[in-house]
């Protein structure tokens, strides 16, 4: 019993570290932090600041439903659609545009729907539904998920069947179901590169002005709860815009893949996207 | 095959090469999770005595809740002690949440329950006459309840692996009120499933390798010590 005390000692002395003031939470999706880009920008901005980040990576429907809460400090999010909706309600504010990739429809090689090379995303999806060819989706209100119910909106298609499976998981799960099944996906081009070595389907539509893949920061109105840290959370959203941090996106991701992951997109607006 | 031997060899790789971040992350679970498992034995330890050596109308209600709660789901706990936690929450104030204190509490709620069912069943099957024995020597009640404690050793280690494995190998709740954060919240079992979600499969098979490799020492230690004196 007096060993047993004398552990707890230990590990109450070893202590659990408590929160600080200066600490910003970042509610942000998982496709930020699975890439590696937070791991390099995070430490770079807690350098400059001094201020401690706590990143909180989760679907963006989630990340914009705790910062719509109050629960964060700023977003980083890619969901165009929802994002200003949450802007008009007043619950975000300052939506500034940081960087996009773009999502690429994947699917098995010998293309049971012959979708390769439809310059149009909606017809391909038209395609898929009609030949009813097995399609993934993340089904988790993820920016992903969101841009994919659009697609299939435009498309006139509402995705229902046993052709239509719904994962529910992040994009590496997703694509990793796909790839099981030989099914169709949609997926951003950073995780599809990063899985390179575990799955085998091609690249089969892709440059099509609806799949940008827009990712934006914005700051969180204090009247969403108590305690949110303002001027912590402004200061991470300046420091993405900012010309050194855009420089840092710019090559983000070339010695790895071999080309970048992101382009620095600061300055402007959805209407340059159109 | 090929990638769990790849795992290993990495997981070797890793630790020989006294990796900074796989050392801190195997030392934070191990600090988290012994913190959770020896204040539920400060919980669970004298509530699983107190329910074994009591009688009151509507005790089997509370032992079924208490059996019940030894398998809590670690997801349905890091929900609500996340939205307890939340700043809009009730205990908000604390700011605890994305802490490992958050990730201790979070534990000690799936570990207090497993230690108090487990004491609660230790301490029955000591009999019933020894009890009176201890007494008719002249113990008084404090002596007699620290004997029966002394009595069921054994099976009390037994508690105290239970509740460690289930607290160091949970992944939901910890992933829930932690937010696995590089540096500071991030253990063993979510650097796992963040390695898996990024496809780099043989890193995540080195961390849970390590993970069982942790476990297996903690219960070696354990069972030296519940069995050593017997030896």
């Amino acid at each position: 019993m007096r060993n047993l005390l004398a552990l707890i000692a230990v590990f109450v002395l070893a202590g659990p570290v408590w929160a600080q003031s200066t600490t910003v939470i970042l509610s942000t999706t998982t496709s930020t932090q699975d890439s590696g880009l937070l791991d390099v920008l995070v430490p770079l901005f807690e350098k400059h600041t001094g201020m401690t980040v706590k990143t909180i990576s989760v679907g963006t429907g989630q990340a914009l439903a705790l910062a719509a809460r109050g629960e964060a400090d700023v977003a980083l999010v890619h969901a165009p659609s929802v994002e200003r909706k949450y802007v008009e309600e007043g619950k975000m504010r300052n939506r500034r545009l940081v960087m996009y990739n773009d999502f690429v429809i994947i699917g098995p090689e010998d293309d049971p729907a012959k979708i390769k090379g439809v310059p149009k995303a909606v017809d391909a999806l038209k395609r898929i539904a009609e030949t009813r060819s097995r399609f993934v989706s993340r089904g988790d209100k993820s920016g992903t998920h969101v841009l994919e119910l659009g697609l299939w909106k435009q498309a006139g298609v509402e995705p229902r069947g046993a052709w239509y499976i719904e994962s529910g998981q992040g994009m590496g799960q997703t694509l990793g179901i796909a790839n099981d099944r030989r099914a169709y996906t949609v997926t951003d081009r950073g995780t599809w590169l990063a899985f390179q070595k575990r799955i085998s389907l091609p690249i089969l539509v892709e440059k099509d002005k609806p799949l940008l893949n827009i990712y934006s920061v914005m700051e969180i109105n204090p009247a969403n709860g108590p305690r949110v840290n303002v001027a912590g959370g402004k200061a991470f959203a300046d420091f993405m815009v900012a010309p050194q941090t855009q420089a840092v996106i710019k090559v983000f991701g070339i010695d790895k893949y071999g080309q970048p992951l992101f382009v620095p997109v600061a300055g402007k607006t959805d209407g340059d996207f159109q | 095959m090929e990638l769990i031997g790849q795992g290993i060899v990495q997981a070797l790789g890793l630790l020989l090469s006294g990796d900074a971040e796989v050392w801190q992350i195997t030392w934070l679970s191990l600090r988290i999770s012994a913190t959770a498992t020896l204040v539920s034995l400060l919980v669970g330890v004298p509530l699983g005595t107190a329910m074994a050596l009591t009688r009151f109308p509507g005790r089997g209600f509370v032992v079924s809740l208490i059996n019940t709660g030894m398998g809590l789901p670690p997801v349905v706990v890091g929900l609500f002690v996340t939205i307890v936690l939340w700043r809009n929450g009730a205990l908000g104030m604390l700011e605890l949440l994305y802490t490992p204190a958050a990730m201790v509490l979070a534990q000690l709620v799936i570990a207090a329950p497993i230690v108090t069912g487990l004491t609660l069943a230790a301490m029955q099957q000591v009999p019933e006459k020894f009890r009176l024995q201890v007494l008719a020597l002249g113990a008084s009640r404090a002596q007699m309840v620290w004997t029966l404690l002394k009595e069921a050793r054994l099976p009390m280690l037994a508690a105290v692996m239970a509740g460690f494995g289930a607290v160091i190998s949970e992944v939901g709740a910890s992933l829930m009120v932690g937010g696995n954060i590089k540096g500071s919240t991030r253990v063993l079992t979510t650097a796992t499933v963040l390695e898996t979600s990024k496809g780099n499969f043989d890193a995540a098979i080195a961390l849970s390798l390590i993970l069982l490799v942790l476990m297996f020492l903690v219960n070696w230690g354990l069972t030296w010590i519940q069995q050593g004196r017997r030896a």
